[in-house]
């Protein structure tokens, strides 16, 4: 029989708060985390996009000095999530050995790697920091994590652009099945607002240039959408065989049912227009939970607010779920966060798992318009979920044609 | 004009306080960087090219491994400001 895995801690930094009750409370109060970049360097380099989902609170408000000094700053939103989450689990009694800690970014640090390059070119070599090269690796974050917390089980980084952190979450599900672990410390981070992934997303036309109005900037399946919205932060969950949780009386959010990974090799950034990778996708989770397309009553989808993006997850939604599709309440939280890119999935799985937890799915902002080529139930004001044992899943898509689903389930014993 | 020796501790303390978040009192003359202050050797590749920078010397490579205690690495500064 397949073991169960559970989730029984979630922790998180964000642009709508610097912990997960504050996020959650500010997501289904419908509150914007974007806002107008007031660095120096958007005036300076003329960047077309001056919009961003930042921290709403700075890691140096939490983090010592030295902790500052020595990660990458998306290191330091990794630390602050799994710390939360380690604590909200009750920092779990377990065996150094049988904990892992499976944690992403998209990008890596590449504040770290761009301030090393300005300091060689202009100060010399003496300058560049001796801890540059362990600051700017992308595997980072999961070294920082499982230093923390002493997992000795094993530490790793999937990279697999905005699909990250959502494969870091299926990876940590298969861990935990094998009967490898006991407990994974799973999720992603990301801060890239910098002035060239900034310029660099603005040069595809990826993101949004609506710089007049900052919160209304990210707005999936609105007709007016013109791109994402980068953001920044981190979100973490500790994940653990149900067996080891009711052990130790630990409480209980919501059993990690499915997680898959699919690949389009369609086109470096573009999506399959078909959505037949990210269908494949969601039903091999589906499939791993035991569940039927009908047992689902949310989605956290992954709707970045691209004119493209968006159809072509709803293409893959109507290619699983057909008929039952108008029956299923979407929630597109990233027009409030904005796009976290390898953090993305992170946090959009704590949100489904709290979706579950506390029966709501969270609001959508900005859909004034519904585009018309995407009919979907999309959720506008927080709505009740029904009853009794449900699904939800939260899908993420990356440059590179990975497609990553989680599904999660209500816990019963 | 060098700095005197009292001059040169209060900011080489400063450097100490950016780098590690030690408090600048605790950073006196007798203490050992590695054993007192806990400062490894990667932190103390940074305060030495901060120091260079603040106090305008060098400090050679070689010479960062003699600076075991903050009264060598101010005798040190003070004497290479002359």
């Amino acid at each position: 029989m397949t073991k169960k895995i559970v989730v029984t801690g979630l922790g998180a930094t964000t642009p709508l708060g610097g912990d997960v009750p504050t996020t959650w409370q500010a997501l289904l109060a419908g509150e914007s985390g974007i806002s107008l970049l007031q660095d120096e360097w958007v005036k300076r380099f003329e960047l077309p996009v001056a919009i961003a989902g930042k921290a709403k609170v700075p890691a140096s408000e939490i983090l010592t000095v030295q902790e500052t000094k020595r990660l990458d700053p998306s290191s330091q939103f990794a630390l602050i999530a799994a710390r939360e989450a380690w604590a909200d689990a009750g920092a779990p009694e377990v065996s150094p050995e049988r904990l892992g800690v499976e944690f992403s970014t998209g990008i890596g640090g590449v504040w770290t790697l761009l301030d090393a390059y300005d300091t060689l070119r202009d100060r010399g070599v003496r300058r560049v920091l001796p801890m540059t090269v362990p600051m700017l690796m992308p595997n980072g974050p999961a070294a920082a994590v499982g230093m923390d917390i002493a997992a000795r089980g094993g530490v790793r980084t999937a990279v697999s652009a905005c699909a990250s952190s959502t494969e870091a979450i299926a990876n940590a599900l298969d861990r935990l099945r094998s009967g490898e672990l006991d407990i994974v410390v799973a999720g992603g981070c990301e801060q890239a607002v910098h002035p060239l992934p900034i310029a660099a997303f603005a040069a595809m036309h990826a993101t949004s240039r609506n710089n007049e109005n900052p919160a209304a900037a990210s707005r999936p399946y609105d007709v007016n959408r013109d791109g994402f919205v980068m953001g920044e932060g981190g979100g973490a969950m500790v994940l653990e065989t149900e067996e080891h949780a009711l052990a130790r009386g630990a409480k209980i959010y919501a059993e990690l049912a499915g997680g898959s990974v699919t690949s389009d090799a369609f086109h470096i950034t573009a999506p399959d227009p078909e959505g037949s990778g990210a269908a494949r996708a969601i039903l091999k989770a589906l499939a791993q939970a035991g569940a039927s397309t009908s047992d689902v009553v949310h989605i956290n989808a992954h709707a970045t607010s691209t004119p493209v993006g968006d159809i072509a997850e709803y293409t893959a939604l109507l290619k699983v779920f057909g008929d039952q599709l108008p029956n299923i309440a979407v929630s597109a939280t990233k027009s409030s966060t904005g796009h976290l890119l390898g953090g993305a999935g992170a946090i959009e799985a704590i949100f489904t798992v709290l979706a579950i937890k506390d029966r709501t799915a969270p609001p959508t902002l900005n859909l004034d318009n519904q585009d018309p080529e995407i009919p979907l139930d999309v959720v506008v004001t927080p709505r009740k979920l029904a009853d009794g044992p449900i699904v939800a899943i939260s899908n993420s898509f990356g440059f590179g044609g990975h497609n990553a689903v989680v599904a999660f389930r209500s816990y019963e014993r | 004009m060098a700095l005197s020796k009292d001059e040169v501790l209060a900011g080489l303390a400063e450097l100490v306080n950016d780098e590690t978040g030690i408090a600048t009192a605790s950073v006196q003359l007798e203490k050992s960087f590695a054993e007192d202050l806990d400062i490894d050797s990667i932190s103390m590749m940074t305060i030495v090219v901060n120091a260079e920078d603040k106090f305008g010397v060098k400090i050679p490579d070689d010479e960062v491994k003699n600076l075991i205690t903050v009264d060598d690495a101010v005798s040190f500064i003070t004497n290479a400001q002359a």
